[in-house]
């Protein structure tokens, strides 16, 4: 498809312990539309921040490939031109640590603009000044370091730093889930302005349901390295197939009846998530399901289209001819 | 009137740090009844895992100091208490369960024996219990707790279980004493939705069924909704709203309340969720009057200079704002 930003083909990333292999990313298939936010949801562990760590070329995929408007980037960040690493830029969980304390915040923000060279010398400074303005910092926070910062503040610095070089894909692994919700709600308005005025694809990486459902447009699920489900979001909250998927919508704390009427049935959640090293043989997530049959523990299922916007990996749907 | 199991009475704690003093808990006030279940909520760093451990009376020393207050528990107070008497109280009335199990379980002993140690002690006014007889009580509260293959976790070490299969073992702790009261503070923080949903309800359950009661220190207002029968709010160590769960959720008055409430996205994406301005105050200076007044959008010059009291508002219904004073009137 033309308007594919991002293709991620059987990407495959394993890491080898003394405990055994750990298949962190098994096999995923997606596609990131141009101007979308593609929402990855998943358990803790299930990989979404390996998936993340590959596409930015911060590792190296084992199997499988990755393309970027079609050009394969899946050799790593090294082999990266200047102006791959210009177009995607990752913002990461914890906002604290990716921030060199050693720097203030004038010169945090104004390192990529000078490597990326996007703005000539004497623009330089109003780029900064601009950029801060774009994620409503006050100008007098320029001198400050992060640790003069709060959590959401440091956050926004994080924010002001990737979209410095004007990229068209931004990762965003968690940007909030370390934050208060009080904070989170405004980052998420700057995020979704921001998307708006710079044309930004987000490949947006959360464990929040009830977030997803309101800023993507699509959604993917992922258990144990694994995609179980992908659709449109409003499909996806409105008839979710997978039993997994049904699972973690129906155990979501809620505020309201309303939301509580959306949810899908109670499907009382059991079982431990397996141990990524010892991934049991056939779909990964039997232990946990309610509708287990004889064939989910011997054969892994295949992804199934279930229409255009729909795709599901479960032995209960059946491929249609 | 029900006496209450527990009070906590207008308690103030402070911290002494390098650059000075911070004046963390404000005069908190706050009860639990015999059988209830009751939430704590608000944003990080406002006082609950402080409150907590004072409760537990397990307070830094010298940097943690309680300057005023009562904790009444059973008519006696307990920050009076001589250390054997407090011991005792941890040992068989009060226990607790930490938002980071691996913190409180002890990463040299394995389950088997640390979970043994708790219903030795338990037991310890009854006959003495034989090795076979500790093991199979441990199997017992672990298979309670939903746990897989308890015999085989009983050999393990803390390290070598799940989050959420270390958080069932400190749930099964705290279930095999014979505890009135727990506190829990953020038990699922670190955990996913489901395996969430999971323990809670198991807690809840096994909270019911032995008639225990308990505080739930949480974040989550989802969670509280789910789980409690009354909510105390918190910001920045003050409880500035008090109701049953129902009528919190239904009508919250404080503009705190509000705020937190309008912050969450909902299920439904229909509504454009929405921050609070600021942040929690420094509590070297915090700010004078209502705490909350900076970040309030209703704030008088009342609020800047007078420290609002709680106001009952009916129905069980108490609030810490001056907006209610008028109309109460
Ligand atoms: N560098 C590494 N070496 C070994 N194992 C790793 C490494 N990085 C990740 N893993 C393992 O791979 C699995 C997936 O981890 P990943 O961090 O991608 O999960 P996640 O979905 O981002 O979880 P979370 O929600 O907790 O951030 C986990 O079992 C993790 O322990
Ligand atoms: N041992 C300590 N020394 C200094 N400050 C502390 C200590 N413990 C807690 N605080 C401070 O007290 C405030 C409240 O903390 P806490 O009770 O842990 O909040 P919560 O549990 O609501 O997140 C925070 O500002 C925290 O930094
Ligand atoms: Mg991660
Ligand atoms: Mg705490």
């Amino acid at each position: 498809m033309k308007d594919e930003i991002l293709t991620i083909k059987n990407v495959k990333k394993f890491f080898t312990t003394p405990q055994g292999v750990v298949r962190a990313v098994d096999g995923v298939s997606l596609s990131v539309k141009k101007g979308e936010t593609f929402g990855l949801i998943g358990e803790s562990g299930s990989g979404k921040s390996t998936l993340a760590y590959v596409v930015a070329g911060i590792y190296i995929p084992t199997q499988g490939s990755i393309y970027f408007n079609k050009q394969d980037i899946g050799k790593g960040y090294r082999k990266r031109s200047k102006y791959l690493k210009k177009e995607i830029r990752i913002i990461f969980q914890d906002p604290g640590s990716s921030l060199n304390p050693r720097r203030n915040i004038k010169q945090i923000i104004e390192l990529p603009v000078k490597v990326h060279n996007t703005f000539k010398n004497n623009h330089k400074n109003q780029r900064v000044e601009e950029l801060l303005e774009m994620v409503e910092l006050p100008i007098n926070y320029l001198y400050k370091y992060p640790q003069e910062l709060g959590g959401g503040e440091k956050q926004m610095v994080a924010i002001a730093r990737a979209i410095a070089t004007e990229p068209s894909l931004v990762i965003l692994d968690e940007p909030t889930s370390a934050l208060d919700v009080s904070i989170q709600a405004k980052i998420i308005k700057i995020l979704m302005d921001l998307q708006r005025r710079n044309n930004l694809t987000y490949l947006f990486i959360t464990h929040d349901l009830s977030l997803m459902r309101n800023i993507a447009s699509r959604v993917a699920i992922m258990y144990l390295g694994k995609v179980c489900e992908v659709a449109n979001t409003s499909e996806f909250f409105k008839k979710p197939l997978h039993p997994y998927t049904q699972m973690l919508l129906s155990s979501i704390p809620v505020l309201t009846k309303e939301e509580e009427l959306l949810k899908p049935q109670k499907i009382v959640p059991v079982g431990e998530i397996p141990s990524p090293v010892n991934v049991p043989p056939g779909c990964s997530f039997h232990f946990r399901c309610s509708k287990k049959m004889d064939i989910c523990s011997q054969k892994d299922p295949e992804m199934v289209e279930i229409s255009k916007t729909h795709i599901v990996r479960c032995h209960l749907y059946k491929k249609i001819d | 009137m029900m006496v209450p199991l527990l009070e906590v009475k207008d308690l103030y704690v402070q911290f002494s740090v390098f650059e000075g003093e911070l004046k963390v808990l404000n005069g908190v006030n706050l009860k639990i009844n015999e059988g209830e279940k009751i939430g704590l909520v608000g944003e990080a760093g406002c006082g609950k895992t402080t409150t907590m451990k004072s409760i537990l009376r397990v307070l830094p020393t010298p940097v943690a100091r309680i300057s005023k207050g009562e904790i009444i528990y059973k008519g006696k107070n307990i920050l009076n208490m001589k250390p054997s008497e407090i011991q005792n109280i941890r040992r068989g009335e009060i226990t607790a369960i930490f938002q980071d199990p691996l913190t409180s379980l002890n990463p040299v002993f394995t389950i088997g024996q640390q979970l043994g140690d708790v219903i030795k002690y338990a037991s310890r006014y009854q006959d003495h219990l034989d090795k076979k007889e500790i093991f199979s009580k441990s199997v017992a509260a672990l298979k309670e707790t939903g746990m897989p293959d308890p015999e085989r976790i009983l050999n393990n070490y803390p390290v070598q279980l799940s989050g959420g299969m270390r958080q069932r073992v400190c749930i099964s702790e705290a279930l095999s004493t014979n505890h009135n009261l727990i506190i829990a503070d953020e038990p699922t923080t670190s955990l996913d939705v489901t395996i969430q949903d999971q323990i809670l309800r198991l807690l809840s359950k096994l909270v019911e069924k032995k008639k225990m009661s308990i505080i739930l220190i949480t974040h989550s207002l989802g969670v509280v909704r789910e789980l409690t029968d009354r909510v105390y709010v918190m910001y920045a160590g003050n409880i500035v709203e008090t109701a049953q769960t129902t009528t919190l959720f239904s009508n919250p008055l404080h503009p705190y309340t509000r705020g937190l409430m309008n912050a969450i996205p909902r299920l439904t994406g229909e509504r454009i969720f929405e921050g609070i301005e600021g942040r929690i105050p420094n509590y070297l200076y915090p700010p004078t009057g209502c705490r909350f007044h900076p970040r309030c959008k209703y704030s008088t010059k009342e609020c800047q200079e007078i420290f609002p009291l709680m106001y009952d508002t009916g129905n069980n219904h108490e609030v810490a704002c001056f907006l209610y004073k008028e109309e109460l009137n």
